[in-house]
């Protein structure tokens, strides 16, 4: 192993090569290489554009309707702080939820969306494809698409389809083409695969939203930028509401771009700790999970180097999570480096760790949240108790729960 | 030294024809059919041999490959077994020139240095990575150019004039022409743009140049002989397996000559166009 030095920045990245480290890259068919160029070029070129800037920003405030609220959950804090009395402690973190759940769509993934159909529309493409695992991706994109008349196409799993079945139909109701991918297992790495299929056929008119902050460079880049929003949000709702900086960051990883547009503009304050929390499924142990950081190792797959869950012969294995939404095999190259980097603690949390959380989160703060941050608020359970109550955490609050109502009824045998 | 690739195309040129470049891939539908397939090959008419390494994700390739590469997995293939087929293939012709193709991860996962020593050992020749343009050239294709394996790029209807230069700087053996924006196993929409891009290519570069995608029958093998140095057919052979197998997805008797019919035929059309020698 390398000795890794500590950088003088952890926001410097990627560079000119699209990496992280070792990590990202541009590991894909030359048919692509012209296009993700253009693309670069193209959103270099957007990103410092003080109209596009403001055209973003617009649709941002009064379409998707942010800022979303940074919300004290008071009842949530006082669960924390009742759990650490009942072990003798007398801590509890003060706990905030960023709710990107209130945006239009329900998730954060509009905020991406909104940034990559606005550069779509200045490059003149037409046609808008979109890979999807939860759904929440292939909403967001089919909605811009339906607001700006361009076709859009979304590349779904077939496995997915059968358990999101009501992002399908809002997929369907706003004009999109659904199409279910059989090949593979069926879920959001085989939608991947079937998305770089159709963009390597249809290069001149196709676009490629990308859900995450993953695939090719300047993707993982891109999706992160435009994600940013939550964390710069934060960052000033905090100061407002508290005067200072938070002291901890939590928020659930699959692909890690709800994670990452959180993390990001506080990676160099050392005093704001931060935990990613993996999908670990039936247990890490168990083999049937979606946690690459922790039970996977690094491999190249979907155009950038990563950590990946695999066999010895470099094989993917099958990714498991009660969440469609963190079911993939690998996770973004930023993540990956900052895991080498340790500057962000990378943790995981069961489905039924995350159905447990999922309910007390509902009935203790009237939030039905996505079954997605219901990861990373199991881990706010067991962790916040453990710390002072003028510790202040954000949990990133990125999904709705509408769309896994019947995922959870399932489970708790029709409640 | 003299490399296979170059001594067989050379070999093909003064027999004034295109080389037919025949892709099956390892271990489909399962090890020991798979070599007996490899060992048929050449007698059947193949010049240049791509043996595909299977991949749980081939985001470049159509159906017929993505299943025979599944069939090959399900029958427990590796990348440690597909050098064995290559070592047993090279005990019987050390002439017939085999190319690897496929995805990068089951090479990076087994360590490139090891690996390149390896499938020297057993008598590779070259390598095609569907995944690692030039711009990622440090990884897997400098070292194998160093190491004495030649490493083929594809050049597609994407790469303008001025990118080409790039993507032929680190290119040996010969160049790969995928002849479509698309996935392997799709439909060529024109022979003369075809031709065209071909005539484009030799312009800037002395190695021979072979076209696949979509080269299904032996007429499209003959139509595209008449400019590139090489035809290669994949997606039509391991459809041949496909169609060979019993209701339980097993070889039989006639998969082997199943594939083998077809390169005959295919080997035929390569044939039918005469050119200057």
């Amino acid at each position: 192993m390398t000795v890794n030095p500590a950088p003088n920045s952890f926001r410097n990245g990627p560079d000119e090569q699209g990496r992280f480290g070792i990590f990202g890259g541009r590991f894909v068919a030359e048919t692509l290489m012209p296009l993700i160029l253009d693309l670069e070029k193209a959103y270099a070129e957007a990103k410092v554009d003080p109209a596009f800037r403001t055209e973003l920003d617009g649709y941002l405030k009064h379409y998707v309707g942010r800022p979303s609220p940074l919300y004290f959950a008071e009842r949530m804090t006082a669960h924390v702080r009742a759990l650490a009395e009942a072990k003798g402690g007398t801590g509890g973190a003060k706990i905030y939820f960023k709710r990107d759940e209130l945006n239009h769509t329900g998730a954060h993934k509009v905020n991406n969306v909104t940034g990559q159909i606005l550069l779509a529309m200045r490059m003149g493409k037409k046609r808008i494809i979109a890979e999807t695992g939860a759904g929440q991706h292939g909403v967001a994109t089919a909605t811009l698409c339906a607001r700006f008349g361009l076709q859009c196409v979304v590349y779904m799993g077939a496995v997915d389809v059968e358990r999101q079945k009501p992002n399908v139909f809002r997929m369907k109701m706003l004009g999109a083409e659904v199409i279910p991918v059989q090949s593979g297992t069926r879920t959001l790495k085989d939608a991947m695969n079937e998305a770089l299929r159709d963009w390597v056929t249809n290069v001149a008119d196709t676009f490629y939203c990308i859900g995450t902050a993953a695939g090719p460079h300047p993707y993982p880049m891109m999706v992160r930028d435009f994600q940013s929003v939550i964390g710069h949000e934060t960052r000033a709702q905090m100061q407002e509401a508290e005067g200072r900086l938070p002291d901890s960051l939590i928020a659930s990883i699959g692909g890690g771009s709800n994670a990452i547009g959180l993390f990001h503009p506080f990676l160099d304050e050392p005093s704001v700790k931060i935990w990613g929390v993996e999908a670990a499924g039936h247990g890490v142990e168990s083999g049937q999970h979606a946690a690459s950081l922790t039970g996977g190792r690094p491999g190249v797959l979907h155009g950038n180097r990563t950590y990946l869950l695999m066999d010895d012969d470099g094989q993917i294995t099958d990714a498991h999570s009660i969440s469609a939404g963190l079911d993939y095999p690998g996770i973004g190259p930023e993540h990956a480096w900052l895991h080498q980097m340790g500057r962000i603690d990378y943790i995981s949390a069961t489905d039924s760790e995350a159905l447990e959380a999922f309910q007390l989160c509902s009935k203790l703060e009237g939030i039905i949240p996505a079954l997605e941050p219901s990861h990373a608020l199991a881990k706010v359970v067991q962790l916040a108790p453990d710390l002072p109550r003028d510790h202040l955490m954000v949990v990133n609050l990125c999904g709705r729960g509408d769309k896994d109502i019947f995922t959870v009824a399932e489970h708790l045998g029709g409640m | 030294m003299t490399t296979r690739l170059a001594t067989r195309f050379a070999q093909c040129a003064a027999e004034g024809r295109a080389a037919l470049v025949t892709f099956v891939t390892a271990g489909d539908p399962d090890h020991v059919t798979a070599q007996a397939i490899l060992h048929a090959l050449p007698g059947a008419g193949a010049d240049i041999i791509e043996l595909g390494v299977p991949f749980t994700d081939p985001m470049a390739d159509g159906i017929p490959i993505q299943l025979a590469g599944q069939r090959a997995l399900r029958a427990g293939q590796t990348l440690r077994k597909t050098l064995a087929m290559v070592r047993d293939f090279r005990k019987r012709d050390a002439a017939t020139p085999i190319v690897l193709m496929g995805y990068y991860n089951p090479i990076y996962v087994y360590g490139v240095d090891v690996f390149l020593k390896d499938a020297l050992a057993a008598g590779v020749d070259g390598l095609i990575m569907v995944d690692l343009p030039p711009e990622e050239d440090a990884e897997l294709c400098l070292p194998a150019l160093k190491a004495g394996l030649n490493f083929i790029r594809l050049a597609t209807p994407t790469t303008d004039d001025k990118r080409l230069p790039k993507v032929l700087q680190n290119t040996s053996g010969f160049v790969y022409y995928v002849s479509m924006t698309g996935i392997t196993g799709g439909v060529i929409a024109s022979y003369d743009a075809v031709g065209e891009a071909v005539a484009r290519i030799k312009a800037h570069t002395n190695l021979p140049v072979a076209v696949g995608f979509g080269v299904k029958t032996a007429a499209d093998a003959a139509a595209i002989a008449k400019g590139a140095d090489g035809v290669v057919v994949g997606s039509a052979l391991v459809e041949k397996v496909r169609l060979s197998l019993d209701g339980a997805g097993k070889a039989t008797p006639a998969t082997v000559s199943a594939v083998t019919d077809l390169v005959s035929e295919l080997a035929r059309g390569v044939r039918s166009v005469r050119k200057a020698a």
